[in-house]
């Protein structure tokens, strides 16, 4: 057992617990952010994305030991009014189906589009492969990542 | 307790009930179990009826507020919208102002509990409406009195009733004498031109949950002293635990304990990391059992089986053997689809908390009624000592409706008699049982004069054959020589409902078998199905004008035969769920491999109640179906599966994603379910689009082994 700083969602937190546990288990059951899921473990699905310094990182593979001091972000923090231009797309066109594969989904579109402010459609569905939907809402999500995009087609 | 069948002057007892609150407001008590069931039974006696009983209510607050607790589970189907939608419309109120909140799940408080499913909608349709229709009816009664003019002169709008004259008084302003009036009978439902609701696209009741990350599910589930379950199961089917050593295990701090329960071994620690590591480290001894099956073995009995005589006799009309002698000649293939694992995003997990004075469950179940008994007779306790809560599912296709992970959770907690999260890894989920069941189908037809004149269809499956209910579908009707049999070899494996049970592969088999024929006599295959839909001269339980408006509605959107250079298309049609889809698929071949371009598919599910709804469905359905038709398999060696997690399970993703296309028919025909129909078709529509753009032709399923095409 150890004790961690963390910095989540510009706050601080410290946890004692063993080094080699994922970011993913302390999220969840250390500081009761739900947000962040469990889905393979192995880095396959990207239900558990977060931002590590902005990047979209699978948390399950994560020990908590190497990210003290970076900057972490899970669905929980991406925005203050649940209004991030992704959150909004997703409201707009209705997204999700059981929804829970959607934070991933979200966190890995939102650090897309950090990266490129206006991502082809190729792009997009290059960017989001790394995340399963077993539901298969894949049409929606991609029509939704664009619509992010396009912030005058958002807000009409 | 007496019980009696509802009878039409009593019929509206069972859907609702009015009592006025303390705290201001009314509340209409919902009979969602005898709205759906298709018997409704109730108590006799009036005084007998109370709050109890029911298990939905409609509540308008004085301040005209209305909350509609939905008591279905959410499995991603959009129950939670599309059954309030139904109330919300006939009780005339602006959908802004309707809350929807999932009525919670516990024997002492609620009657009977029923699971989602593709029927849902389509027995809740009347019901639902005409207990919104009566509270209607109550609120126009109340402003009536208080205005002193006759009923008759008033109409509501978006939670007002309105006079003449223009004025207005809001629903909550006319509750207080709306709930002491009686319930009327015999309401009248509006008419589908006069929906203002129903046929609107409504969002997810649960869209802001969702996307800012709220705790809604089972796996989210928390209580104070709470600790963490794994649990290791036999490594192959039909193993027995021999002995087994935690002593490593229990060097890990934070484990707790480690037993033995049920031919598995339990590995309770104070978070889910630790359990989940310390389950590794467990050195367990099983019996290793020879004669335990691979999938190469059960293959080869199948196709003993159906070669063979064992078949039990599920249909037959008129004689096919004898067709078949007469017949010029006869086309036979056989089928195949492999054991498919459901793969839901959110692995099984369950809370229980077992204690002197009762147990508490909690998490995503689609059968809580069935699961209670069962965990009331594996603890001996009483059903009366259990509640069960649910939560919002990350899917469920059918792998829920086995609560095998709810005792479990119970006994663990049972033992330790402490609160307890039990949670599968994937590995675990993935290996630890309930399977679609492997199946063959072999069929057999004889052509004579141009003519299908008979159909003789055999299945051979393991441990559960799947063609039941199907048997009176499409082609039953058109060919008249038509026959069903069915056998199964039996093992430990373990087998259920797959989302779209029967259907999902029956019609891969089925819809390839008719493209085959098509080709062997050389006609269109859309055309050659028009036209045995046009010579159908039995009673069927399809009607074949629907059936054929969305065979020709798919062919005008998907343009039909005229594609683009480098595109193929492949056709196939089915009636499932009580919903009618056609769907064609069109593909590129690059690299000998097929791309799915586009999927066009028409739709005829009656009143389309939530447009945006019934398009996830649609779309999400037909995504799901050619992900497992191209990659879903689940291998077995000596009843070991050979994969368990994502790594080599592959499932579709976004880039190998066609863009589907759907038009629903315009219908004024009562609602039939979607979660379902859109899925079975879609395998046979892709296996012709692959025959078309390269001749080849795949009988057996997945498409793509080992990157290669699957020929059998
Ligand atoms: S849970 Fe981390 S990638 Fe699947
Ligand atoms: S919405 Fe269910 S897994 Fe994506």
């Amino acid at each position: 057992m150890e004790k961690f700083r963390l910095k989540i969602n510009k706050k601080k937190y410290q946890v004692e617990v063993d080094a080699a546990t994922p970011l993913l288990w302390v999220l969840r059951d250390e500081l009761n952010l739900m947000g962040t899921k469990f889905g393979c473990g192995i880095g396959q699905c990207g239900a558990c994305t977060v931002h590590l310094n902005g990047s979209p990182t699978r948390s399950c593979l994560l020990p908590v030991a190497a990210v003290a001091g970076s900057e972490i972000t899970t669905i929980e923090g991406l925005s203050k009014e649940n209004d991030h231009p992704i959150q909004k797309a997703w409201k707009a066109l209705d997204v999700p189906q059981c929804g829970y594969c959607q934070a991933g989904q979200i966190m890995t579109a939102s650090a897309l589009l950090e990266e490129n402010k206006a991502p082809s459609r190729d792009e997009v569905r290059e960017a989001m492969q790394g995340n399963i939907c077993r539901c298969a809402a894949y049409n929606k999500i991609e029509e939704a990542v664009l619509l992010a995009a396009d912030e005058n087609k958002l807000n009409s | 307790m007496r019980h009696m069948k509802a009878t039409k002057n009593i019929e509206r007892r069972s859907f609702l009930k009015t009592t006025l609150l303390a705290s201001g407001g009314i509340l209409f008590g919902v009979n969602y179990a005898s709205a759906i069931s298709n018997e409704a039974t109730l108590f006799d006696a009036d005084e007998k009826l109370n709050f109890h009983d029911f298990n939905a209510f409609i509540k308008i607050a004085t301040n005209g507020k209305v909350t509609i607790y939905s008591p279905n589970p959410e499995i991603g189907q959009g129950v939670k919208t599309s059954m309030p939608m139904l109330i919300a419309e006939e009780l005339d109120v602006a959908w802004g102002d309707v809350i929807v909140e999932q009525a919670k799940l516990d024997t002492e408080k609620y009657q009977r509990q029923l699971a989602g499913g593709s029927q849902s909608i389509r027995k809740a349709w009347k019901p639902l409406r005409k207990s919104g229709a009566t509270a209607r009816q109550m609120l126009l009664e109340a402003a009536a009195i208080e205005w002193k003019i006759p009923k008759e002169s008033l109409f509501t709008k978006e939670g007002y009733v309105y006079r003449s004259d223009g004025k207005k008084i809001s629903y909550g302003k006319l509750v207080e004498v709306a709930a002491k009036l009686e319930v009327p009978s015999n309401v009248i439902l509006k008419k589908p031109k006069d929906f203002t609701i129903i046929g609107k696209g409504k969002g997810n009741m649960d869209i802001d949950n969702i996307t800012t990350g709220k705790p809604i599910y089972g796996i989210d589930y928390k209580v104070d002293n709470m600790l963490y379950a794994a649990v290791v199961r036999p490594p192959a089917f039909g193993q027995k635990l021999l002995s087994f050593d935690a002593s490593e295990s229990m060097k890990l701090k934070g484990v707790v304990s480690v037993f033995e329960f049920d031919n598995n071994i339990a590995v309770v620690a104070n978070n889910t990391w630790t359990a989940f590591s310390a389950k590794k480290m467990v050195q367990a001894k099983w019996s290793s059992d020879g004669a335990i099956d691979g999938t190469s073995e059960m293959d080869q009995k199948m196709h003993q089986l159906l070669a063979g005589e064992s078949f039990k006799n599920w249909k037959t009309s008129d004689d096919v053997v004898a067709a078949n002698e007469e017949a010029e000649f006869v086309l036979e293939e056989i089928y195949e689809s492999p054991f498919l694992p459901h793969n839901c995003m959110e692995p099984m997990n369950f809370f229980a908390n077992v204690t002197d004075a009762k147990v508490e469950l909690v998490g995503p179940i689609q059968t809580p009624e069935g699961s209670r008994k069962n965990v009331a007779n594996k603890l001996g306790r009483k059903i009366s000592d259990i509640s069960v809560e649910m939560t919002r599912m990350g899917g469920g296709f059918g792998r829920r409706l086995n609560g095998d992970f709810v005792v479990d959770a119970a006994v663990i907690s049972n033992k330790l008699r402490k609160p307890v999260k039990l949670v599968y890894t994937r590995e675990d989920d993935m290996t630890g049982g309930v399977y679609k069941p492997c199946v063959k189908y072999k069929i057999k037809a004889g052509i004579k004069n141009n003519e299908v004149v008979s159909y003789h269809l055999k299945e051979a499956a393991v441990n559960w054959t799947m063609y039941r209910h199907n048997a009176s579908n499409f082609p039953f009707g058109a060919i008249s020589n038509y026959q069903v049999d069915v056998a199964k070899i039996q093992n430990d494996i373990t087998v259920g409902f797959w989302r779209a049970p029967v259907s999902n592969f029956l019609a891969f088999a089925e819809q390839s078998f008719f493209d085959e024929l098509s080709r062997k006599l050389e006609v269109d295959p859309i055309k050659q199905r028009l036209k045995m839909l046009a010579a159908v001269n039995r009673k069927t339980n399809y009607s074949v004008q629907r059936f054929s408006n969305v065979i020709k509605q798919v062919a005008k959107d998907a343009n039909w035969g005229k594609t683009q250079k480098n595109r193929f298309q492949g056709f196939s049609a089915y009636y499932s769920h009580s919903t009618y889809v056609a769907e064609i698929v069109e593909i590129e071949m690059i690299d000998d491999l097929p791309v799915v371009k586009k999927v066009f598919c028409a739709v005829d599910c009656g009143v389309v109640v939530n447009p945006t709804g019934a398009e996830n469905q649609v779309v999400g359905g037909i995504i799901d179906g050619l992900g497992h038709s191209l990659f879903g398999e689940l291998e077995f060696e000596k009843g070991k599966p050979k994969v368990n997690n994502y790594d080599r399970y592959r499932l579709i993703r976004m880039n190998e994603t066609p863009k589907v296309y759907c038009s629903f028919i315009e219908s004024d025909e009562d609602p039939t379910g979607l979660g379902e129909p859109t899925l079975p078709p879609v395998s046979a529509a892709l296996a012709n689009a692959i025959y078309a753009a390269s001749g080849k032709r795949l009988r057996k399923l997945p498409f793509i082994k080992d990157w290669e095409l699957n020929i059998s």
